[in-house]
């Protein structure tokens, strides 16, 4: 099969809980580097920087999201990287090497595009051979390779078709394989599955995903579907309005949120902002009613000072309903049911605090089907205080 | 019921019977009235009578070849004068124009606001042997006192690409604004040069538009009488000439005929074994486009 990266110890597993946008770890190769990358467009006081001052760090090997809603700077930046953009400031290395000016022909990273943009006059074949050709690689050789690449992607038998008898999950393959043909350094992706319909994109994610495995080769992605980020990375990105909010780990990103927009961005969220009422070392303990607890550890490093405000986000599958205080270390809330919808899998319900905050709770139903409470129960909300997360707020 | 159904089936026929008969009464009868016209023999005053004479044609063909071939050699280099200039303009617009572009197409066809015949009159004033641009020069001795322009082959040629060069322009241009700017982009990543994404992805792309171009530039050209006739002299004298000059001044109505359909049928011809040649699906996918 096609082994074009350098052999890597483990693309896949790395170490968790580093800190997010740190140095690189010294056993794995750094393939893309951005230093105070910024792009602004539009020239005197009415320019827009579409990319603010973004340092990160992309592993050699590793499948790599950017991630974010539409404007936040994550096309910019892929395109920065691919050369079709010019920054306005900062460097960014491709293995080293700083590739500012150095137009796309001359760089070592190829792009699937959104529209896949498939040369329309070409066969399959000659789409897919177009870089070996540019490249003036023997007939022979080309002829190999292109088959290689065409059993890969599943189009075996396709190379004569044009691009329109093609379906959109074809064409798809056909973009992909046009830019993995040439055994770049590093393929950049530019929300490739996003014309796709759903059940197709769930096949194209984990085909991607294999394929990537397969070959070896750095994927950067960029996508503003956080569920296909999460699950086919291997660390990503979060980006809003041009800066990076936080990288990690898909489970880093979920678990432990760093900013209010990561934590709302990512998955579903109990955002709450509440009064600090003592500090307990680096635990804050929030102001609760009678018998309720409500306690927040590490919160000192975000500035919480008794009297404060803080930020704090739990997540919803965290917190169980009873009908008694949970009582001990964990943290226990009063609340009212406001809704309950039966999932299947689990129950989601609407829960209001006495302070007024609606917070959302899933139960899963794994031992019975009975609802865990009825509407407009009183229920006491409980939870690990390792699940309390304090987030920098915007 | 069964009249409904009826009305139904028919309405589609029915929607297209106004265009029919425009055709027919304004296309097909004139064509076979001059088909008929074409093979018959008399003079105005007595009346012309059918007599299937086809040496009408032969005749025509013997008298006026020199009209005929100089027609189509004009009508070609006007052609490719016409690309030569045209397809750098559709691309500046299409890929430079930016948010000016439908302001640069109306200037394109802003002169088409003045009568044809008006501006072909006003290059025979701007293009006279002591006109606004010859007296200068000559005056400073940069051109001979005896230099022309007008009633040169130059000038015919000039006049004809002068106005057919928006018919060039607008089907490039349209070909050239359909390719998506990342295909050209994916070129580039594909590690083409600049020139080779011209050659490999931009001109194969854009070639429907010059198909396009050509049949609506060299058919007209070649079958053109005014240019000829204001710009050129007695030595560019073109076929539409020919056939104007039999027709109004001669009266000989079935040579006239026989020269249109000689002309007609020497331009048809033309046009499939272009299209044949250089591809009919591409010629045919800008026709719809």
């Amino acid at each position: 099969m096609i082994t074009s990266a350098p052999e890597q110890a483990n693309p896949v597993g790395h170490s968790a809980g580093g800190p997010p946008a740190g140095p690189t770890p010294p056993e794995t190769a750094t393939a893309i580097e951005l230093v105070r990358i910024t792009k602004r467009f539009g020239t005197g006081s009415r320019a827009v920087a579409a990319v603010d001052d973004v340092n990160l760090v992309i592993r050699e090997g590793e499948f790599f999201s950017l991630l974010g809603p539409s404007g936040c700077g994550k096309t910019t930046t892929l395109r920065m990287i691919g050369g079709f953009e010019q920054p306005t400031g900062g460097e960014i290395l491709l293995h080293g090497k700083d590739v500012v000016g150095t137009p796309p022909n001359k760089r070592d990273v190829n792009m699937v595009f959104q529209s896949y943009a498939l040369f329309p006059h070409m066969s399959v074949f000659e789409n897919v051979a177009f870089g070996l050709r540019r490249k003036a690689v023997a007939g022979s050789e080309v002829k190999r390779r292109v088959g290689e690449m065409l059993e890969l992607v599943q189009l075996q038998g396709k190379d004569r078709r044009r691009p329109s008898q093609l379906s959109g999950g074809q064409q798809q393959r056909v973009a992909l394989a046009r830019a993995l043909i040439n055994r770049p350094r590093a393929l950049l992706l530019d929300e490739p599955l996003a014309a796709l319909d759903l059940k197709l994109r769930q096949t194209m994610q984990i085909e991607l995903k294999s394929i990537q495995r397969e070959v070896g080769i750095t994927f950067v992605f960029v996508t503003h579907d956080q569920n296909e980020a999460l699950t086919m990375s291997d660390r990503l990105v979060v980006m809003n309005e041009g800066h990076i909010e936080q990288v990690g780990s898909p489970r880093e990103m979920y678990e432990r949120p760093r900013t209010r927009f990561v934590a709302g961005f990512i998955g579903t969220s109990n955002l709450m902002t509440r009064s600090i009422a003592s500090m307990d070392g680096t635990t804050a303990i929030l102001e609760c009613g009678a018998g309720e607890r409500f306690v927040v550890r590490d919160a000192a490093a975000l500035g919480a000072v008794p009297g404060g405000k803080i930020d704090v986000t739990v997540r919803p599958e965290k917190i169980t309903l009873g009908t008694e205080p949970a009582g001990g270390e964990m943290c226990s809330l009063r609340a009212t049911v406001t809704n309950v919808v039966y999932m299947g899998a689990w129950t989601q319900y609407a829960v209001r605090l006495a302070d007024g905050a609606e917070l959302t709770v899933f139960i899963q139903n794994a031992t019975n089907s009975e609802d865990a409470a009825e509407r407009g129960a009183e229920v006491w909300l409980g939870w690990d205080p390792a699940h309390s997360l304090a987030v920098a707020p915007q | 019921m069964v009249r409904r159904k009826l009305m139904g089936r028919l309405a589609p026929y029915l929607l297209v019977l106004p265009g029919w008969l425009w055709l027919v009464i304004f296309f097909v009868i004139p064509v076979i009235a001059m088909l008929s016209l074409s093979t018959q023999t008399g003079d105005l005053i007595d009346g012309f009578t059918q007599t299937f004479h086809w040496q009408n044609y032969l005749d025509g063909w013997n008298e006026y070849h020199v009209e005929f071939i100089r027609s189509v050699i004009y009508g070609a280099i006007a052609t490719i004068l016409c690309i030569v200039i045209g397809y750098p303009v559709a691309y500046w617009i299409a890929f430079r124009g930016g948010h000016r572009k439908s302001s640069l197409l109306f200037l394109l066809l802003l002169p088409f606001f003045v009568s044809f015949v008006i501006r072909v009159v006003s290059w025979q004033f701007m293009l006279a042997d002591n006109g606004i641009i010859l007296e200068p020069l000559k005056a400073i001795h940069l051109l001979p006192a005896d230099f022309h322009i007008l009633a040169t082959a130059t000038a015919v040629v000039g006049g004809l690409t002068y106005n057919f060069v928006p018919f060039m322009i607008l089907p490039i241009y349209v070909a050239l604004e359909r390719i998506h700017p990342e295909v050209m982009e994916a070129a580039g990543d594909l590690y083409a040069t600049r020139r080779a994404a011209f050659r490999r992805v931009v001109l194969p792309l854009s070639m429907p538009g010059v198909f396009a171009g050509v049949l609506l530039t060299f058919v007209p050209a070649a079958a053109d009488y005014v240019n000829a006739s204001i710009l050129g002299g007695t030595d560019q004298t073109m076929i539409g000439n020919v056939i104007e000059t039999e027709y109004f001044t001669n009266t000989n109505y079935p040579m006239a005929s026989a020269l249109s359909f000689i002309l007609m049928a020497a331009l048809l011809i033309g046009v499939f074994i272009y299209a044949k040649v250089l591809g009919t699906r591409e010629v045919l996918d800008m026709a719809v486009a």
